[in-house]
């Protein structure tokens, strides 16, 4: 899969919840609608929690990959 | 917004390990777009003092697990049997064990209390402190962060009344 072009990158590796969610609210709030953030994390509970953020706000959970273990979210504003 | 989901809080508990999930909880909820109201009454509210001091309790919280947050990955996952007659007389055990919890959060990469109290701030998550607390304990409103309205239990119910999440920490 070619990497998705992203307006603003995110970086959460080694942060636990809620800091991933909080920090990708925050980042999410200094986009415009319809741009899309790459959040980075390595808590493994970031997968779920992010798909129910998602959910919740109305923003969407482009793409979601993992590698070794660090997840990439990709996610467009609404 | 009408629909905005509201979460109401009353955090009664100001140990180290109770006074997280009331920050947690509430500035996830404003992270989700929910309203978040936070009542801070009799042991809670020291968790608004300028300068947190919340320490953990082993001696009474028996399922406690105690744990090293350095050494080797064999050795941090032992879970030491620490006897009551230890975690109760030894001089400074609470301190010690508040160090330790605190340095595995860090490492763990948890938020301090601290941080996840100005988030939520930031996100206009609402602090309310108890009055009669206040009064019965002999807090003063310079103890306090800014930012903390001051009521009591009408105040709280007020909102809580339409509120979708309630809940007693």
């Amino acid at each position: 899969m070619s990497e998705i072009a992203s307006n603003l990158e995110l970086n959460c590796e080694g942060l636990n919840c809620p800091l991933p969610i909080l920090k990708t609210k925050k980042a999410i709030d200094s986009l415009n609608s319809g741009e899309i953030l790459k959040m980075i994390a390595t808590d493994p509970g970031s997968v779920n929690d992010m798909a129910s953020w998602a959910n919740r706000t109305g923003h969407e959970l482009v793409a979601h990959t993992e590698s070794a273990g660090v997840h990439t979210f990709f996610i467009k504003k609404k | 917004m009408s629909d905005t989901k509201k979460l109401a809080i009353i955090a009664s508990q100001g140990t180290l390990d109770w006074g997280y999930p009331p920050f947690i909880l509430a500035s996830t909820a404003a992270a989700m777009d929910m309203e978040a109201v936070i009542f801070f009454t009799f042991y809670g509210l020291p968790l608004l003092k300028k300068e947190i001091d919340a320490k953990v309790s082993p001696h009474s919280n028996p399922a406690m697990p105690m744990k090293m947050p350095f050494g080797s990955k064999d050795f941090q996952s032992i879970n030491w049997p620490i006897p009551n007659a230890i975690s109760g007389n030894v001089p400074g055990f609470d301190n010690m064990a508040t160090m330790l919890m605190k340095e595995t959060f860090k490492k763990k990469g948890v938020a301090t209390i601290e941080q996840l109290r100005g988030m939520c701030q930031e996100f206009g998550v609402r602090f309310i402190a108890c009055q009669m607390t206040m009064e019965v304990f002999g807090f003063e409103k310079e103890e306090f962060i800014d930012g903390v309205e001051y009521g009591g239990a009408a105040t709280f119910l007020e909102y809580a009344a339409d509120a979708d999440i309630s809940l007693f920490i």
